[in-house]
């Protein structure tokens, strides 16, 4: 019998309260955005409560690197959060070479930053056409794919590949930048400074959106701490949590960009934060893209990496929120242990404390807001 | 607050609390049995450590070390002062129990669950303790080191 059968038979049978209702949305629902199972019981339309159930797409990646070198690793973590594979593959690295010990060349430094903040764009673009779908929008998420469009082809070309880069290595970059990068990235950038000013027209001011957003799912700041929900989600709560401003990484703190803050926690607040982020990611890529330092793109390394023994901890900012690699080492090859603190499972975790009580209807303005990536998730 | 004056603090309300400063971090062991009062003291107390980062398990079985040994890992870190600091606990392989903290950090109750599936460490007073991501008839702890799966598991 299927799981979701099982969920079902089960309520028709159990004692339940007067007018009690328990469905299933997903594991294919559209709006779930990948296979997430949410088990909610309503009463009429208002939310008793959302179980969501994991793992429809878990391939225990922390299993998996325990027999990889710490070249190979890092490549599987792409398959973790997609949509900022470059960020995930940042932490990765940063964590190896704190065990190393390794300096970095500054044109490296720069060239991360620089993906990372682009990443940055094409998660949140796509988030933004995702989110405005799932409230009935049809046509923003068509102008978000033709910006996002840009930013992939830019990928490709230096990297290779539009989606799972796999372009950061120990001590630096796979490869140096494309001629292109530098004409391309302005171009980009000339293009999107029109472009966020039409989707504040399009979607943010649009008094039916404020509606279904304002006041809805509201996470205050002492729960958004004790959830450890970070990123846009902590950030709209109130709480300063961005990890290149408090922990910064690379030449993050040589820039000058605003860490986005809004108090009301609720999804309008949450969906504020991500819009303006845009432009800050903008104004960190204008500062850089003249200014990328000339020399090497990667720090000689040994072709096989070993870790001393002891416990590497390190965190960057994706777009969801901040991730953690922790590495344990014995001084082999290969991690003895390797945990990823994924900011989509914490998120997550205050889904059914936000959405009790509210209506049905307002639980997709909620995970929409959540940005959640399955695979992050479940990993 | 610096590094020394968390450890002060710990030492003023613990005083044979064993110390590890080789980390980035400061690394404190605290027994299985103390574990619940102490962390009730970090996040109420002086230290504030209100925001649980990282909560992961480690089995040290392949090591020459702890062929019984589970260890616990907390990260945690204090929104007011800025201080991290790693609390380990030491449990017993064969019958791992700890209290759950999920009443404390909200974000415990997710994360306890998925060391609860991965490693088969029992949670005491977890309001929901069920396997997160495996199915509920899976059988076994895939994360402990000795977990074999002769079908989906390759040796490299």
């Amino acid at each position: 019998m299927y799981r979701e059968t099982q969920i079902i038979n089960d309520a028709a049978t159990l004692p339940s309260a007067e007018g009690e209702l328990v469905i299933n949305v997903g594991p294919q629902h559209p709006a779930t955005h990948g296979v997430l199972h949410l088990v909610i019981t309503l009463q009429g339309e208002t939310i008793q409560k959302v179980e969501p159930h994991l793992g429809y797409i878990h391939r225990s990646i922390e299993k998996m690197c325990e027999s990889l070198s710490y070249r190979q690793f890092i490549y599987v973590t792409s398959r973790m959060d997609y949509l900022s594979a470059h960020i995930n593959n940042h932490g990765c690295v940063l964590c190896v070479e704190k065990g190393l010990q390794l300096e970095i060349p500054p044109r490296a430094q720069v060239i991360r930053v620089l993906m990372d903040e682009l990443t940055r764009i094409a998660s949140h673009e796509l988030w933004w056409g995702a989110m405005a779908m799932d409230l009935g929008a049809f046509t923003p998420f068509f102008y978000a794919f033709r910006e996002r469009e840009t930013i992939n082809d830019i990928m490709e070309e230096t990297c290779g590949t539009r989606l799972t880069m796999n372009y950061m290595v120990p001590g630096g970059v796979m490869y140096d930048l494309h001629p292109n990068f530098q004409k391309r990235v302005k171009d980009f950038i000339q293009l999107f400074n029109n472009k966020i000013d039409e989707y504040d027209d399009l979607v943010t001011g649009n008094i039916i959106f404020q509606n279904r957003t304002k006041g809805v799912g509201v996470l205050s700041k002492e729960d958004a701490i004790s959830f450890g929900c970070t990123g846009p989600v902590g950030r709209a709560s109130g709480v300063h949590c961005d990890i290149r401003k408090l922990y910064p990484y690379e030449v993050y703190d040589n820039l000058s960009f605003d860490e986005i803050v809004e108090t009301a926690g609720d999804s309008y607040a949450r969906y504020l934060v991500r819009i303006k982020e845009l432009r800050q990611s903008i104004r960190i890529i204008e500062q850089l893209i003249d200014n990328i330092p000339e020399g090497d793109f990667q720090a000689k390394t040994k072709a096989v990496l070993k870790l001393p023994r002891g416990e590497f901890y390190s965190r960057v900012e994706t777009a969801r929120g901040e991730l953690g690699v922790f590495i344990v080492s014995e001084g082999a090859t290969t991690p003895y242990r390797i945990k990823f603190r994924s900011p989509g499972f914490s998120n997550l975790s205050a889904l059914d404390h936000m959405s009790r009580g509210s209506k049905i209807g307002d639980l997709m303005a909620i995970m929409g807001t959540l940005d959640l990536v399955i695979p992050d998730i479940d990993r | 607050m610096t590094r020394e004056e968390l450890k002060e603090n710990i030492i003023q309300y613990r005083p044979n609390a064993v110390f590890d400063e080789t980390g980035e971090w400061l690394n404190v062991f605290i027994e299985t049995a103390d574990w619940k009062s102490f962390a009730q003291w970090l996040r109420n107390d002086v230290l504030q450590m209100d925001y649980l980062f990282c909560l992961t398990c480690i089995d040290w079985s392949q090591t020459a070390a702890g062929k019984t040994v589970l260890t616990m890992v907390y990260h945690f870190t204090s929104t007011t002062f800025r201080q991290a600091l790693v609390v380990k606990v030491k449990l017993d392989r064969n019958n791992p129990e700890i209290a759950t903290v999920s009443d404390i950090w909200r974000t415990a109750e997710f994360h306890e669950r998925e060391v609860f599936d991965l490693f088969g460490v029992r949670f005491l007073h977890h309001p929901d303790l069920r396997r997160l991501v495996l199915t509920d008839d899976f059988d076994g702890h895939p994360l402990r080191k000795d977990f074999e799966d002769p079908v989906n598991m390759i040796k490299l």
